[in-house]
């Protein structure tokens, strides 16, 4: 495939061109990918092997409203993506999720993907938190799943389908820039920049129509749910160019990662009747969530959790952890349906699922807010205006479908629902649209933050400062937030920002420069870590994910809007006032209006 | 606050199995400046769970940031870290150093049969390269009518979940001793991929990856040594998989 494509070579940099640009090969990347390769010319730029995207770790499964195995429908399931995300969802887009979910998973089933099935041949559904039938009377069966690989599945079937319609795959090509001409006054995508990892070459892609599918940021926080490369290049390159980042303070922290590690425990365990317990052994969540206990939200069980944990309840010698007890399920039906979690516990814990409990804690995993997209997977560069040509699906993108606290299995839905609809809607625009001009040396850029990266006094150590960051991240932006915590970790990013100058590359060579990438990763994740905590300081309310104890209550008066965030002056300047202006954006409200969340 | 709790959390593993030092030696290749590869030596400070991708971070993040390899999810579902650790292809993310004997050096380089690029990191385009040869993707001429899925009972699913684990890591293929002597040969994965299809009773293209299997570098050229079985992470029966494929050569899908 088209690793060999070596496209044109000018002054040594090569150049190609296709009408649709798709930057990320995780499941967003590949539908849409699906979708616009068999319209128009597309290629697909990836810094990972498509089949390594952390799509593949996802584990639970896909909400789908199918009604295979218990009555459901739609609406139910819009009502409680709505309640899940503590009413800043804009109900409008949750309502396209829903209906949408259906063909979602009919579509991946016949490209393929092998769910597990009911007795009669369907596809099987099982309980997923916050997924309810009647608007919360009693949890119902929606999530269809394929084992704990759901993930795994969706991204090797649509790579599978990828190699089908011989899509043009560029893998291991980090895109570090995303190009912008003007056009009669108004700025437009012509193409992006990516650095070849294998020798360190440049190349420029020009497309009619760009999208943006590069994944979450969870690598912002010490102890995660996310793969080491989540980075948030996608992100952070959109917030270079001034582009707005929406709802950056709503991060959420799964339940149950694996203590000490972060690596997820699916909360398919708990569809299937996992139990949280305490040091004495009680079902803590019935006094949380009478009505569906272990099946909260995770907004809602992870912040129980810190409370047992702070209350003194905490499990073993340092009373610092709880436990997911499955001892009660048959191992058959464990190894059935939770193969590799309880892998994962064996593995990295030592620990038998089978007869003991696991210890758990909450990790970060999912990123609510990133880049704001209309319903079409269209960017936002204001509340209103769009970029004409340019799209963004999937984690890095905020549409906004999961509000302030996403449901579980909404993720792998949001991927297949909006990246088909950003494949599409970029293919018709490619159809139509004229070639926007590259600019002038279009690489500039790149190489000067290459340059930049490497040109400091080398004093300071990338390990080091990723570190000091993430746990400062955990200590003060995780599920409790206070003004002063903020403060604190909003002074160190401060600090952290002018270390980074002078960061140390030891790696000189052009060939598979991980050190030197590694180093750039980490001027996003500052740069995200920075918008992540002005966000959180600036939302005087809890609400969803973002619990600031400083502010209890939700305030729906002042506060039922997103966040917009702005970069408006040097992103150098040390001080974040100088350079982020906050504004925000209306929710669009249709059915539902907003309640006090119970469960 | 609780999340000073939450963050210095430590599973008892981390109580059980205390700090100990370990020697690693890592095979060192950089094509712009060696001519050969050269083992080099690293006495780490490591703890309880660590497993040998956090040995690698730490050279690479204290000692020398030139150390190439891929990793990703760090738990062992991406396929990235797959190389030779002892001398068999283990994923680097799924081996704690604790279950490998740490009073002797370890010894780590990378897959063997795929061309070596820098450090632990091959070229992988061959790999993928017959993956994709076998067509491994769902072939059907029909969509289901009612414009829902189609039916599949739970047997015919199982049939070939096993190889539906598979994620691409190559330790399987680069394993392999024929696969060393000849690089034209389809190796276990493609063929893991093929079973896939083939045993899926949705398939209706079973024939045309069979017939792709039977040509000469295909499925015969398997000398069930089991060392595929041995090295893949995702405990993938892949040389029964394989034996499977032969046996649906011979006597037709059944
Ligand atoms: C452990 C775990 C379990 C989960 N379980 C579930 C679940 O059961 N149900 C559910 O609904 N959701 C689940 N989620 C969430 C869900 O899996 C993710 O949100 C979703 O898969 C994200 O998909 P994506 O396509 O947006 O990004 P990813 O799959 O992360 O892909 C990102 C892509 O962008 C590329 N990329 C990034 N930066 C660059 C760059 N600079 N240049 C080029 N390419 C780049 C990467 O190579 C990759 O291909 C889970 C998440 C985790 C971490
Ligand atoms: S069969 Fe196993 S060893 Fe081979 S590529 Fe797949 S997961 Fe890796
Ligand atoms: S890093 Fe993903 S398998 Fe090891």
């Amino acid at each position: 495939m088209a690793q060999s494509e070596q496209g044109e070579l000018i002054d040594g940099v090569h150049y190609h061109k296709h009408d649709v640009v798709i930057v990320g090969a995780g499941g967003a990347g590949m539908r849409a990918a699906i979708e616009a390769g068999p319209q128009v010319s597309t290629a697909v730029i990836s810094k990972l092997y498509p089949t390594r995207s952390h799509t593949g770790a996802a584990q639970g499964g896909m909400a789908a409203a199918l009604a295979n195995v218990e009555e459901d429908n739609w609406e139910w399931h819009t009502y409680d993506t709505v309640k899940g995300g503590d009413y800043l969802v804009d109900q409008d887009a949750a309502e396209i999720l829903a209906k949408e979910a259906i063909d979602a998973v009919i579509d991946l089933e016949n490209m393929g993907l092998p769910f597990n099935r009911t007795p009669e041949g369907r596809i099987d559904q099982r309980r997923f938190g916050g997924h309810t039938r009647e608007h919360g009377k009693a949890p119902v069966r929606r999530a269809c799943y394929a084992a704990d690989r759901t993930g795994h599945m969706i991204l090797q079937t649509l790579y599978q389908n990828c190699v089908k319609h011989g899509i043009n795959f560029f893998n291991e090509f980090y895109v570090l820039d995303l190009l912008m001409t003007e056009v009669k006054g108004e700025t437009r995508p012509a193409g992006v920049v990516a650095y070849e990892l294998a020798t360190g070459e440049l190349h420029v892609f020009q497309g009619k129509s760009i999208i943006f599918a590069t994944g979450g940021f969870g690598k912002i926080f010490k102890t995660t749910s996310n793969a080491h490369t989540l980075t948030g290049d996608g992100v952070g390159i959109m917030w270079r160019k001034g582009l707005p980042l929406e709802d950056m303070e709503f991060f959420q922290f799964h339940p149950t990662g694996l203590a000490g590690l972060g690596i997820l425990l699916s909360e398919a365990a708990r569809g299937e009747g996992a139990i949280l317990r305490n040091s004495d052994g009680e079902r803590f969540m019935e006094r949380y969530a009478p009505t569906i206990k272990d099946l909260a939200p995770r907004d809602i069980v992870a912040r129980s959790m810190a409370t047992e944990i702070r209350e003194g309840r905490g499990a073993g010698p340092y009373k610092d952890y709880l436990y997911l007890d499955i001892t009660h399920l048959e191992p058959a039906v464990i190894d059935a349906k939770l193969p590799d979690i309880t892998e994962f516990a064996r593995t990295y814990l030592g620990v038998e699922p089978y007869t003991e409990p696991v210890p758990v804690l909450p990790t970060a995993h999912y990123a609510m807010g990133g880049i704001p997209t209309t319903n079409d997977a269209e960017v936002l560069r204001s509340n209103t205006e769009t970029v004409p040509g340019l799209y963004a699906a999937g984690e890095c993108a905020c549409v906004s479908v999961h509000g302030s606290n996403r449901l579980g299995t909404n993720s792998l839905l949001d991927i297949n629902v909006f990246g088909k609809r950003a494949g599409n809607n970029a293919a018709a625009y490619a159809k139509k649209a004229d070639w926007v001009a590259l600019p002038k040396d279009p690489t500039a850029g790149v190489r000067k933050l290459l340059d930049h990266v490497r040109s400091g006094d080398g004093s300071e150590r990338i390990a080091v400062i990723r570190r000091e960051l993430q746990e400062a991240m955990d200590r003060n932006a995780q599920v409790f937030r206070t003004d002063d915590s903020l403060r604190e970790v909003g002074d160190l990013i401060k600090t952290l920002r002018a270390r980074y100058r002078n960061v140390q590359v030891q790696d000189k060579g052009k060939r598979f420069n991980t050190d030197l990438l590694e180093a750039v990763e980490l001027g996003f994740l500052l740069d995200l870590a920075e918008v992540v905590v002005y966000s959180a300081r600036n939302r005087k309310e809890s609400r969803g994910a973002h619990m600031r104890e400083d502010y209890p209550k939700r305030d729906d008066e002042n506060l039922m809007v997103h966040t917009m965030a702005y970069l408006t002056g040097d992103a150098e300047s040390a001080v974040a006032d100088d350079h982020i202006k906050l504004d925000w954006k209306p929710v669009v409200i249709t059915n539902y209006p907003p309640t006090e969340r119970k469960y | 606050m609780a999340s000073d709790v939450l963050e210095k959390g430590g599973p008892r593993a981390h109580d059980v199995v205390p700090t100990f030092t370990v020697t690693m030696i890592v095979r060192r290749f950089d094509p712009e400046v060696d001519n050969e590869p050269r083992w080099v030596d690293y006495d780490l400070q490591m703890h309880g769970t660590d497993r040998v991708l956090d040995a690698l971070h730490k050279i690479k993040w204290e000692i020398d940031g030139s150390l190439a390899f891929r990793r990703s999810c760090a738990h062992g579902v991406c396929g990235s870290d797959a190389m030779r650790i002892n001398g068999r292809n283990r994923l680097a993310c799924k081996t704690l150093l604790k279950d490998l004997d740490i009073s002797k050096p370890i010894y780590i380089e990378a897959l063997k049969g795929l061309p070596l690029e820098k450090d632990l990191i091959v070229d992988m385009e061959p790999f993928f390269d017959s993956f994709r040869e076998v067509q491994p993707f769902l072939m059907s001429s029909s969509k289901p009518k009612d414009g829902k899925e189609r039916l599949q009972s739970s047997e015919e699913r199982a049939r070939f979940d096993d190889t539906t684990k598979c994620i691409l890591c190559a330790a399987c293929t680069s394993s392999c001793p024929v696969f060393w002597t000849d690089g034209q040969y389809f190796g276990p994965a493609a063929i893991v991929n093929a079973h896939r299809f083939i045993f899926d009773s949705r398939d209706e293209g079973s024939q045309v990856r069979m017939d792709i299997l039977n040509d000469r570098e295909g499925v015969w050229r398997c000398r069930t040594t089991f060392n595929c079985t041995d090295a893949c992470p995702r405990g993938i029966q892949v040389t029964q998989a394989i034996a499977e494929v032969k046996q649906a050569i011979m006597r037709g899908k059944p």
